[in-house]
């Protein structure tokens, strides 16, 4: 199960850091959404793996460590607002800048002579 | 009702901006004016209260929900924590006065994000674990993502996303460097991490010491240490005046963690982790120094240039960390109270002389006169002159400190002509960037509106306290001496934070 899920979590992590590596907004934003969860995933696994634990005392045989529960709970909202924000403000700069690309300009464009249009 | 003391910091601001959100306040930008200077003045009081039981009564733990550390959550009011409070309690409260002369207007809900911001930095500076030290970066951070697209406009929407992006991977590495460090420490409460990480077997040392390593990577973003620094010019130059004052205060979050976190966990009780940071940092703080100033002198306005001083305040700052040693620290806690406040300042008056010069703004430029040059020079003089650390204003003392802290060490080779240079380099090009504003004018009409008074007042009240920080060395030097004391021998505090024992 240890490899199974470090693989898991390694995998959303190439991906995440990959889309983030791109230039436009909407692939980042893709990104960073899969390397929230590959950090989610990765926190939970910090107290150990466990099958059938109970993270409450009294409720069955074996114990899982409660914390990193509490944790990743938190974690999962913070995030989740994050990636809200950041969705919102993606599409604002489409908006403001009239294209989506990271750096407000596309690539290309910004190679070439940029001509006065784009400069202001 | 004392033992309450030390969450206040963060009730206040939370309060304040909750209320505001609410009828009676909401609708008039009047009414959240008189209520937002009132509420930072309150905080300043409460800070004071709880500063002054610090010094009379020692270090005030409060455990939240009173469940007791290290499994609870703890906020630890040490005198680390009281400066950097203080500071941000002044910086803000001058920040929100400045934003009385007009700035609020430009967007909605300018206040309440401002006291979810000083909530946010004032919890990162009280509290206790790391995890928590990660939430409140959380809450400091989206409070500052809005604020900082507050108003609008182009330039400001690119610098966000930038920002927003960044600082969103840097949350993300940040979770996964307190896993490491929970999954090899068991323990995510400061002090407990700093008992335990001697104990590592070899296998987990070297996990947890990625973990401590990844963190360096965060704060040094945070913090715009080299060569984490290429957002801040763009994204400071954008914010509008009081945002960007605030602001100033936000490296500083990432130093005062950095100096926690290495400081208390990987110091010198480390065993074999101890002080794995430095190596790091060391060479990092330096380059960071040059670099700023390459940037102070290739500025092609003057709110870059204040961000690139920031830059080089945070390199000097890194300095002092990586020397490693209590006079040091004490040095680089003065530097920092004195860097912090003109830092502040000098965004105040780049947006001042901006608004007199017309379209031109603040940029390098030949424009139109100054409506009010004798005030607004007298201003910028003052405060370059602090910040370019020429005496005997606060700057040269702080710089002193510095100096001496690294004398007949090894460093000091590599230290002193850095430092000394890069004050050269500052000078020259605030004296270069004073010329062009104030003296190259076409042209004696001007239709610029006379400054607010609250911009004057909150700027003014930014710079009295260089003199005040010279008048009162002796006292401050003596607390930020103390600060670094029981910074460097945390295990007095040990005894305080974990009373059940050892484990």
């Amino acid at each position: 199960m240890e490899g199974l899920f470090a693989f898991c979590v390694g995998m959303l992590t190439f991906c995440g850091i990959y889309l983030v590596l791109r230039a436009r907004t909407f692939t980042v934003v893709l990104g960073l959404t899969f390397l929230s969860y590959a950090v989610n995933l990765f926190l939970f696994s910090s107290g150990r793996l466990r099958f059938e634990g109970a993270p409450i005392l009294g409720t069955a045989e074996a114990y899982t460590d409660p914390l990193p529960q509490a944790l990743v709970l938190t974690a999962i909202v913070i995030g989740f607002a994050m990636i809200a924000f950041i969705v919102i403000l993606a599409m604002r700069a489409r908006a403001d800048l009239g294209n989506d690309y990271v750096d407000g300009r596309s690539p290309r464009s910004s190679r070439e002579k940029p001509s006065a249009k784009e400069k202001s | 009702m004392t033992q309450h003391l030390a969450i206040l910091p963060i009730i206040i601001p939370l309060f304040a901006g909750i209320l505001q959100l609410l009828p009676p306040l909401s609708g008039s930008v009047e009414r959240q004016r008189v209520f937002s200077v009132l509420l930072a003045a309150l905080l300043i009081i409460a800070i004071g209260v709880l500063g002054w039981h610090v010094m009379h009564q020692g270090v005030q733990i409060y455990a939240l929900g009173d469940w007791q550390p290290p499994f609870g959550i703890v906020l630890v009011a040490d005198q680390l924590a009281l400066l950097m409070l203080m500071l941000t309690a002044v910086l803000g409260l001058c920040a929100i006065l400045f934003a009385c002369g007009g700035d609020d207007k430009q967007g909605a809900y300018f206040y309440p994000l401002m006291q979810f911001q000083l909530m946010g930095i004032n919890g990162a500076f009280l509290t206790g674990d790391l995890f928590n030290l990660f939430v409140f970066f959380e809450v400091l951070l989206i409070a500052s993502y809005a604020l900082l697209v507050h108003g609008g406009g182009k330039q400001r929407t690119s610098a966000a996303v930038h920002y927003v992006i960044l600082n969103l991977v840097g949350s993300a590495l940040f979770l996964f460097a307190l896993a490491s460090l929970y999954g090899t420490l068991g323990t995510l409460n400061i002090a407990h991490m700093s008992l335990r990480v001697g104990e590592l077997a070899a296998g987990e040392r070297a996990i947890a010491q990625a973990g401590g390593l990844l963190l360096l990577i965060v704060f040094g973003l945070k913090a715009a240490l080299l060569p984490l620094h290429f957002w801040l010019p763009k994204t400071y130059a954008s914010a509008s005046a009081p945002v960007a004052a605030l602001f100033a205060i936000m490296t500083k979050v990432g130093i005062y963690a950095i100096f926690r976190v290495y400081t208390v966990i990987f110091g010198d009780g480390a065993g074999e982790l101890a002080n794995m940071a430095q190596g790091w940092i060391w060479p990092l703080a330096l380059l960071t120094l040059v670099l700023g100033a390459v940037g102070v002198l290739a500025s092609p306005n003057l709110r870059q240039l204040v961000a690139n001083l920031v830059i080089v305040s945070v390199g000097t700052l890194m300095v002092t960390f990586a020397l490693r040693s209590e006079e040091a620290t004490a040095a680089g806690l003065y530097y920092m109270i004195h860097s912090t406040l003109v830092g502040g300042a000098l965004f105040l008056i780049a947006d001042m002389i901006g608004q007199q010069r017309g379209k031109a703004f603040d940029w390098f430029v030949m424009a139109r006169k100054l409506k009010q040059p004798t005030l607004l020079g007298i201003l910028f003089f003052v405060a370059a002159m602090a910040v370019a650390g020429l005496p005997p204003l606060s700057g040269f003392i702080g710089k002193v400190l510095v100096l001496q802290a690294a004398h007949e060490t090894a460093e000091m080779l590599w230290a002193w002509p850095v430092i000394l240079v890069t004050g050269l380099v500052t000078i020259v090009a605030l004296s270069r960037a004073g010329t062009t504003l104030f003296w190259r004018y076409s042209g004696d009409k001007t239709d610029a509106e006379p400054l607010s008074v609250y911009q004057v007042a909150s700027v003014i009240i930014l710079l009295l306290t260089i003199p005040m920080l010279v008048i009162f060395a002796a006292p401050v030097t003596d607390f930020t001496q103390q600060a670094a004391s029981q910074l460097h021998n945390y295990n007095e505090l040990m005894q305080v934070l974990l009373p059940g024992g050892q484990d």
